[in-house]
């Protein structure tokens, strides 16, 4: 039983949803507190869309309970349909109404209000988001940028409860979108809106959010800080989501992984003798012409600018290993030095 | 397992219940008459059955296969190798050809009838010229193979109906990639050879589409048949009900007629089964035409100019010249002011209807998704295949036996008669017309609200309107050309209408359709050119929106 407390902006309880035969969401269980940005984050179809879409009310779970500011909105007791719900949705696409300005976007989510009230509510969005300029204007005329933060100002506009984001910031280009992410994100820190927003790209969901859910085969697999999931992975998914890792088989004895690039202590509880596979990231790696444990080959090298990636082949190790350093090493360089500390290497069986 | 029950339960509160009944009911609606007549037809006594089939049936059914099977003949050629033309060759003129050869669309079959009627009768202005070039002075040294016949009618449908093909094949092939057509060439194929290796295989699929719809066409054609002496299973359901009253016979011949619907409905299906051809859009770079000029061009010219010489400008010409004829001669009768007054509020009426169910039927298979909503959408479009006069007949069953019902009932309670209440107000024509068009105008509707995100459909929800207020502030403004669009479709196909308003028209209405079927049937030529003409007029508004539609696809 989940006690409802104030402080809860979103409680959601074993919540499934299949489509036929796939189970897009199976019972998902989060609660969300007030003020808090939460990102949900995982490959494609592994429904955290759905999820989104559940807690919106523009698709009914099949079981479960979903409850907004402690009223239920689904579940067995009652279905809030998604206009009571006093939510804002920012979409991928940003479905801005193309035969409305940007002002009647607005003001579209206000006819409950006096039109004096809609008309300054309207005007105090466009000043705050920045976007004075455009109210005028139709969507079709807007670039990317101003059409995403015209959805996100008709989104706040309603002053909702709750903000849902569909992966906002993946129809910008790269170099627009850090620069939006980053506005968007203060934004809703300073006026302590709670937000739930979808991303499929790891680097934004480490980024963006107070707390991280990754989720898998509409699954939760690990909730917490952007620290926790990178530093932390509970499972080799986690692990493989948020980094790139070097995969070396081994056999775990007494605390220690035994491997063909060393012996690593390590507390796994698995037993004695069986196999485990060590994950060490590119960058956990040195390299080195004089110093270091273990022998190798350069066997490829890739200059990214940021940093070098190196295949180095390593004695009868199956696969050579990726890494990655901002060191400069001489071009005509064959043997290197490479060590790995034992504080920097993950295990799982 | 209680936990399931309850969702259930909770789920049924949804708003968009109430849509989905609306179309449950639409739906039956459409289905009432079917279930009526296929009642009706069993209900009929077993020696009508082995009458329908001692009489009815060789003569009739022989004589309508007969017909399908020529008038899909004649417009695979014609659809098929016009669409041909005016996409892989380019020469002078072909940009008229391309909108032109959609002009037959505007003459119902019964008019071309009427008016070939005329044009080639023995003394008429064709065989005139004819006899005076050739130096004869008598019908009785020459003539030509009389028009009322089985050739006469099999070319005369063939050629109006032609651009049924010709719409989805020339489409296939203006969108199949020129990448095809190139790698075929690459591979050895010569520029002839590419018609029958790779474009006509490709656009095998809309040639059937096009086919079976030109082939319901025929079906539902009445007048022509009967005008030019056919006996098809139409006209035998019309003169089995209108003049031996045989309703129990009609419905009979109606449910055969509807048995050989749903076999081409099959056909088409198995023709293009396993076939889902699609462009791909990002890279489509149509097929560049081969240029031809000089005499070449202009025969090309002429070759394309043939099917809208016969099925359009001979009969326009025609009936733009004795409807000139007889305005000079007589004036605009009070008599035509009547039918126009009548055709186009009946129209008008049933266009109303026929779009506000549209929107209910197709709004609620966007709204609520599933098998019910579906279903609701099939049934309720499945109208369009029916010909005029079995839908017709199952109207008037229906509303017969509620004329009944709502008769008694008053006699019971306030002791008088209402009579045909229903029937003889208009109302059973109005439900005819949207039975019938109602797929013309869900389908159009549905196009237009298909190209409607999805998301902003959760955008106006989120932001706090209902399912009905999302359609009226989003829905309606966006999707407004498509609404139209249908709508004037559906406006133009009730003017056109002819066997359904014969059958179910109240008491001394009459439309331009049937004051034209009228003179005809009598052999009287009066003023029916001039009705004729406005039907032509009025059917030309969906030609130019299709040539339109065309252009800007391109």
């Amino acid at each position: 039983m989940i006690v409802e407390t104030p402080d809860r902006a979103l409680e959601i309880c074993g919540v499934s949803r299949r489509f036929g035969p796939t189970a897009a969401v199976s019972d998902v269980s989060l609660s969300i507190g007030k003020g808090e940005i939460i990102c949900l984050v995982g490959h494609s179809g592994c429904g955290k869309s759905t999820l989104l879409r559940l807690i919106a009310g523009v698709e009914i779970p099949d079981t479960g309970r979903i409850s907004l500011n402690g009223r239920d909105v689904s579940g067995p007791a009652a279905f809030i349909e998604p206009e009571a719900r006093n939510i804002g949705f920012v979409f991928q696409d940003y479905a801005l109404f193309p035969h409305l300005t940007v002002r009647q976007n607005i003001r579209f989510g206000l006819k409950r209000r006096s039109k004096a009230e809609a008309m300054e509510r309207t005007s105090d969005v466009i000043d705050r988001i920045g976007i004075s300029h455009l109210a005028d204007r139709f969507p079709h005329t807007l670039s990317g940028g101003e059409q995403q933060r015209v959805a996100l100002a008709r989104a706040l506009a309603p002053q909702p409860d709750i903000l849902l984001m569909d992966e906002p910031f993946s129809n910008l280009d790269q170099a627009l979108r850090d620069r939006v992410r980053d506005d968007t994100l203060s934004l809703l820190k300073m006026l302590g809106t709670t937000v739930i927003m979808v991303t499929h790209d790891p680097q934004e969901a480490l980024s963006s959010g107070d707390r991280v859910v990754l989720m898998k085969e509409g699954k939760i697999v690990q909730a917490g800080s952007g620290y926790d999931l990178h530093d932390r992975p509970a499972t080799a998914y986690a692990a493989e989501f948020f980094c790139d890792f070097n995969k070396v088989p081994g056999v775990y004895d007494a605390g220690i992984i035994k491997t063909a690039i060393g012996h690593f202590a390590y507390p796994m509880i698995v037993e004695n003798g069986s196999s485990a596979v060590l994950y060490v990231r590119p960058q956990a790696i040195s390299i080195s012409l004089d110093q270091g444990d273990l022998p190798g080959r350069i066997e490829a090298r890739n200059f990214h600018g940021e940093f070098e990636q190196f295949l180095v082949r390593i004695g009868d190790l199956e696969r050579p290993l990726r890494i990655r350093t901002t060191k400069r090493l001489p071009k005509d360089a064959q043997r290197v030095l490479i060590s790995i500390a034992d504080d920097q290497v993950l295990a799982f069986s | 397992m209680t936990s399931h029950i309850a969702a259930i339960g909770w789920r049924k509160k949804r708003s968009g219940l109430r849509w989905l009944v609306c179309a449950g009911i639409v739906a039956t609606f459409v289905g009432l008459p079917l279930a009526g007549l296929f009642l009706q037809a069993i209900q009929g006594s077993p020696g009508l059955w082995a009458h329908l089939i001692s009489t009815i049936l060789p003569a009739h059914l022989v004589d309508t296969l007969i017909l399908l099977c020529g008038v899909g003949v004649v417009t695979t050629v014609v659809g098929t190798t016009t669409a041909w033309l005016v996409t892989a060759y380019a020469f002078p003129g072909r940009r008229i050809l391309e909108w032109a050869l959609l002009l037959p669309l505007a003459v119902p079959t019964y008019i071309v009838a009427y008016a070939y009627l005329d044009i080639l009768h023995p003394i008429g202005s064709v065989q005139g010229a004819i006899r005076w070039w050739l130096g004869y002075s008598s019908p009785r040294q020459f003539r030509l193979p009389d028009v009322r016949s089985m050739t006469g009618c099999i070319l005369l449908l063939g050629f109006v109906l032609y651009p049924y093909v010709y719409i989805p094949t020339r489409a296939m092939f203006v969108t199949q990639s020129a990448n095809l057509i190139d790698a075929a060439r690459t591979l050895g194929i010569s520029r002839h050879g590419i018609f029958w290796n790779v474009a006509l295989p490709l656009a095998r699929p809309a040639v059937a589409v096009g086919v079976s719809l030109a082939l319901m066409e025929t079906l539902n054609d009445v007048g022509a048949a009967e005008f030019l002496g056919v006996r098809t299973l139409t006209v035998s359901i019309y003169t089995t009900w209108i003049t031996r009253s045989d309703l129990p016979g009609a419905s009979q011949i109606a449910l055969l007629l509807l048995l050989i619907v749903v076999g081409l409905v099959a056909l088409e299906r198995w023709a293009r089964r396993r076939q889902r051809y699609s462009a791909d859009a990002r890279r489509h770079r149509s097929l560049k035409p081969h240029c031809i000029t000089g005499i070449k061009g202009m025969i090309l010219f002429m070759l394309g100019f043939t099917p809208i010489l016969i099925g359009f400008a001979a009969p326009a010409l025609y009936l733009v010249t004795e409807a000139l004829k007889r305005v000079r001669f007589a004036g605009l009768s009070p008599r035509l002011q009547h039918e126009a007054v009548n055709t186009i509020s009946l129209a008008a009426i049933a266009t109303l209807v026929t779009i506000l169910l549209g929107v209910v039927i197709a709004y609620t298979n966007r709204l609520r998704p599933g098998a019910v909503s579906s279903w609701s959408y099939r049934l309720a479009t499945m109208g369009y295949a029916a010909p005029g006069t079995v839908v017709a007949i199952g109207v008037l069953i229906v509303l017969a036996s509620v004329d009944r019902f709502i008769d008694r009932t008053a006699l019971e309670w306030f002791g008088l008669s209402t009579g045909l209440l229903i029937m003889g107000s208009g109302a059973a024509l109005i439900y005819a017309y949207a039975m019938r068009f109602l797929a013309i105008s869900a389908g159009g509707i549905d196009a237009g609200l298909s190209r409607i995100s999805l998301s902003l459909d959760h955008a106006s929800r989120t932001l706090g309107q209902s399912p009905a207020g999302t359609f009226r502030h989003v829905h309606l403004p966006l999707s407004k050309a498509a609404i139209t669009a249908a709508g004037l479709l559906v406006f133009v196909d009730c003017v056109k209408e002819l066997p359904a308003t014969l059958l179910l028209r109240p008491l001394n209405v009459e439309t331009f359709a049937t004051h034209l079927y009228g003179e005809a049937a009598r052999g009287t030529y009066e003023e029916a050119s001039i009705a004729a003409l406005a039907i032509l007029l009025i059917g030309m508004a969906p030609v130019i929106l299709l040539s339109r539609i065309g252009r800007e696809t391109r």
